[in-house]
């Protein structure tokens, strides 16, 4: 009846995921308890759960994203307390079988969970708004988007309380993956985790592809878009491309492990290196479709603050589109070692350097922005600054991981987890919080507390270097990452200095808890009122804080790049007068229903509950016809009503 | 912030300087090689990075808003010169560091012979579940989870995997190669003198991934005919029956040494991986020539 489920699934008899387990169960219970003690569920389901609006729907993203990042949090902070402790002969708290699922969890978690929804809801937050624009083209797309990540977010931590998580790296690799070496349903819940996720993540491509192309202000050509869309559209492009190979690869595991079929297994002319191949030809792009959204916040941060336009926008076009290439050009280097021969190592090896000089171009132009310009500090840039500081150590070290011969002493090496983490806590995360911390106020129309943003931003610094320096160092010694123990006594001080990062770090996220705690509570006296809080140049800062549901009343006229400063300067008013009735989409309950049935039909395929699988499957695909045949999903707002809402708008708005 | 790539470069420096082990303390003319172009790399490149770092903090000092005596020009004229400069430099360096990607990945060939005056010693390595097999197809002998080479004398490894990918890596003889099953992968090793140099797996690969460790004792060549000797007078033969209770799982395996070994052992087990014999969970019965790895 249950399949594979039976009570053994849940871990009793061993305490820490039992408690953690206890624990997350008891917050969501209590989170629902209170809406439904409060009656706020109308409001939820009204307001956010079936939103279709961009704005609504990036807010939920960010909020995923940082929930998630507490859930990885918690996995890196047990790894690196197991290898400070378990040294020499000390076994340290967690058995082999714990860790693996913890350094595995962490891996997925931060990447597909916690990278991607924060970067993802960045860019619904911003771009229609950059773009001057009133939704995505497919609003109610974007919903079953995230409704689907969501899902797969779920369902992984589902695995804390009901059976496990895979023990087989964030990679995955066949054949440790396969059924014969992972028969439980670890690797299961990894697989149909991301599966779920991944269609979520591709739809969103395809929706800010369209989006950016087909839907920008009267005016706006290419070359008059924000940096920002220019690195969202690259970025999305290459999910558009990248997505489905992983979509791919995980299937034919999947046909592995569910229908004995033979595409990575050992024998019967199943191959594993093609797993690994596939895996990088997506996992590659991967690192620059986190990484180039976080450059394209670097570039409005640095030109805002700076008070001055970005340096050779044109170049830093260029650059953005050339990473979008090459990107795809260089995925045999996460695995020189594999063995072959010199001339495709070689060819590798290059084409991995030259992604540098696109990289090493959009520094420069950050650096000439700052240059002779007024540069305001507020957390927004100190995090800019940080990065660019950060990021050239981290872009150094992964050169050096190109040159083959280096990369055959330090492939799979603590020094290669400190080379990641440097450019993706010093790129992704640090863009991430610029970009919480300058569009906050557009948002939600109150401006973040600056001292405790720059406290987070010291800790994330300092806990930064204290974390992974120590890496590098190890790497060095020759010390190779995924140690559930440590035989070299010899590395406990520098294991002990990575922990201390570690906690340093965590005061950064409690700073960051605190900073949004005491912003609500202040928030009166932090209003936005002008919808401009920092001199802005591009259109976001147009339209009040928060915007109209509608965003703009009337469609702004753009004739140059930095739209709303060229606006500024010209005395323009960006918002016209001449209102006309709008039409917008409706809410729409289909990304939730959808993303229910997409948690059950996962949950019944790793269990092996055909019925319910079969059931959960008929069901979506009732919910998506009945969707399909419905013909209300716009509603029209008369511009009497605009001009209404307009009124009280401008009342409450001071000028700029 | 302003202390931390400072701190960054001196820690590196000490380490440089005081370690013990490692890939900074080469023990072999592959791994010497590979530390240089490491170094020679990194060198190429601070000549861009730490001017970067440095400009960085100047300018975001020095322009900082409330600093009266900065000079500013807020118009945002393009400089199409400044353009081309900013191109040429990072082009510049992955010229250079082209080049010797280039030369670095034909000179450090894992596959490549190590010239030498004296023959290579051949030695198969099987991952296992958790340990590492090593044969040594001339002398007729075979060990676990301990490799003695005598320096001086270049090394021919074969590598193959029983089981889940491993990757063969001992850090102060240089580079690393996967160890795959139903694959062979190959790696040219020398140690220079005498020592004992750990290796493991450096790629994770299970439960008792931790303990697949190994220590690489280079001898003298007299100590090493020795240990041949000793080797073959003492302990059990490896044969079929000997694999296969060998190749269960285990973790944490104590050296040992097995004074024969059936012949053609490391294709035995190639074959019985593509087979999928000896492995549960599977029914394939189909066979295939070896594969050789990479391109």
């Amino acid at each position: 009846m249950l399949g594979r489920l039976t009570w053994a699934a849940i871990p009793f008899n061993e305490p820490i995921p039992l408690l953690t387990g206890a624990v997350v169960v008891l917050v969501i219970v209590a989170v629902l308890a209170l809406v439904t003690v409060k009656g706020w569920w109308p409001y939820l389901w009204r307001e956010w759960l079936t939103s279709v609006d961009h704005k609504r729907i990036g807010v939920m993203y960010m909020a995923l994203g940082l929930v998630m990042l507490l859930r990885g949090f918690a996995d890196a902070i047990m790894m690196r307390t197991q290898q400070a402790i378990a040294i020499g002969d000390a076994q340290g708290y967690l058995p082999p079988d714990h860790y693996d699922q913890i350094f595995s969890a962490h891996g997925v978690i931060m990447i597909f969970f916690t990278a991607m929804p924060l970067v993802i809801g960045l860019m619904n937050v911003v771009v229609p708004l950059q773009l001057g624009v009133r939704d995505v083209a497919f609003p109610q797309l974007n919903s079953v988007s995230f409704w689907l990540t969501a899902s797969g977010a779920l369902l992984i931590n589902i695995s804390l309380v009901i059976g496990n998580f895979a023990r087989t790296t964030w990679w995955n690799y066949p054949p440790l993956s396969e059924l014969a070496y992972s028969p439980d349903v670890g690797v299961d819940y990894y697989l149909w985790s991301l599966q779920i996720s991944g269609i979520g993540t591709l739809l969103t491509g395809v929706n800010f592809v369209t989006t950016i192309l087909k839907l920008r202000a009267p005016g706006m050509t290419y070359f008059r878009m924000p940096i920002f869309c220019w690195t969202a559209l690259a970025t999305n492009m290459m999910i558009v491309a990248a997505f489905p190979i992983l979509t791919a690869t995980f299937a034919m595991l999947l046909l592995d492990r569910y229908l004995g079929m033979h595409f990575f297994t050992n024998e019967a002319g199943g191959n594993p290196m093609m797993y690994v191949n596939l895996f990088w030809a997506w996992g590659h792009p991967e690192v620059y479709i986190l990484i180039l959204p976080a450059f394209g916040v670097f570039s409005e941060v640095v030109a805002t603050f700076s008070g001055k336009g970005l340096f050779s926008y044109r170049s830093m076009v260029l650059a953005t589109l050339g990473i979008c290439v090459l990107s795809f050009m260089v995925w045999l280097h996460h695995f020189f070692t594999m063995g072959a021969g010199a001339n495709v190592n070689a060819f590798f090896g290059i084409m991995s350097s030259i992604i540098a000089v696109p990289t090493g171009v959009k520094v420069f132009n950050w650096l000439f922005t700052m240059y002779r310009g007024r540069i305001v500090f507020t957390t927004a840039i100190l995090y800019a600054v940080g990065f660019m500081v950060t990021f050239v150590i981290g872009g150094l070290t992964g050169v050096l991981l190109a040159v083959p011969p280096v990369d055959f002493v330090l492939h799979n090496s603590a020094f290669l987890v400190a080379h990641f983490h440097n450019v993706i806590i010093g790129g992704v995360v640090f863009g991430v919080l610029a970009g919480y911390n300058y569009w906050f106020p557009k948002v939600f129309g109150f401006t973040l507390d600056e001292r405790l943003g720059k406290a987070s931003f010291w800790c994330w610094l300092v806990g930064f270097y204290l974390a992974f320096t120590p890496l590098y160092v190890l790497g060095l010694m020759g010390m190779t990452r995924r140690l559930q123990h440590i035989a070299d006594p010899s590395w406990r001080p520098w294991l002990l200095v990575a922990e201390l990062g570690a906690v340093v770090i965590f005061c950064g996220i409690l700073c960051q808890v605190a900073q949004l705690y005491v912003s609500i509570r202040t928030r009166e006296r932090r209003r936005d009122l002008t919808g401009d809080p920092w001199n802005g140049r591009t259109l976001e800062w147009a339209t009040s804080s928060p915007p109209p549901a509608y965003n703009f009343a009337t469609l702004p006229r753009v004739q140059s790049v930095d739209a709303f400063w060229d606006m500024k300067r010209r005395g323009v008013s960006p918002i016209g007068t001449a209102y006309e009735s709008i039409e917008m989409p409706r809410n729409s309950s289909v990304g939730f229903i959808l993303a229910f049935f997409a948690v059950v039909i996962g949950f019944a395929l790793i269990w092996h509950i055909w019925w319910m699988a079969i059931l959960g499957l008929l069901a979506a695909v009732i919910t998506a016809m009945a969707f399909g045949w419905s013909d209300e999903r716009e509603r029209e707002i008369p511009a009497a009503e605009i001009a209404k809402l307009e009124r009280a708008r401008l009342d409450r708005r001071q000028p700029a | 912030m302003r202390y931390a790539p400072t701190a960054f470069v001196l820690t590196g420096v000490t380490t440089l300087g005081g370690c013990s082990e490692g890939v900074l303390d080469p023990k072999g003319p592959i791994a010497s090689a590979e530390r240089l172009l490491m170094i020679n790399s990194t060198a190429i490149m601070l000549v861009v990075v730490l001017p970067v770092i440095l400009a960085t903090l100047g300018f975001a000092w020095w322009y900082r808003s409330s600093n009266s005596r900065a000079s500013r020009s807020l118009s945002d004229d393009y400089e199409g010169r400044v353009e081309f400069v900013i191109w040429s430099i990072p082009a510049l360096i992955v010229i250079l560091l082209g080049g010797v990607i280039w030369i670095g990945s034909h000179q450090l060939d894992p596959r490549a012979p190590i010239p030498s005056n004296a023959d290579a010693l051949r030695v198969e390595v099987i991952a296992l579940d958790w340990k590492w097999l090593f044969i040594y197809p001339d002398q007729g002998i075979a060990a676990v989870n301990e490799l003695v080479i005598p320096a001086g004398t270049p090394v021919s490894f074969r590598i193959t995997s029983a089981t889940v990918m491993n990757s063969f890596f001992i850090p102060q003889l240089g580079s690393q190669i996967y160890a795959m099953g139903g694959m062979e992968t190959h790696l040219n090793l020398l140690a220079d003198a005498p020592g004992e140099y750990p290796g493991f797996s450096a790629m994770f690969s299970g439960d008792g991934f931790s303990d697949m460790r190994f220590i690489a004792k280079a001898v003298s060549a007299a100590e090493f005919e020795a240990w041949i000797k000793a080797v073959r007078g003492a302990g059990s033969a490896l044969d079929a029956a000997g694999y296969a209770a060998l190749a269960k799982p285990s973790t944490a395996v104590p050296p040992a040494t097995y004074k024969s070994v059936e012949t053609n052992l490391f294709q035995h087990i190639i074959d019985q991986t593509t087979s999928g014999a000896g492995q549960t969970g599977t029914g394939a019965t189909c066979c295939r020539p070896v594969q050789q790895a990479g391109g």
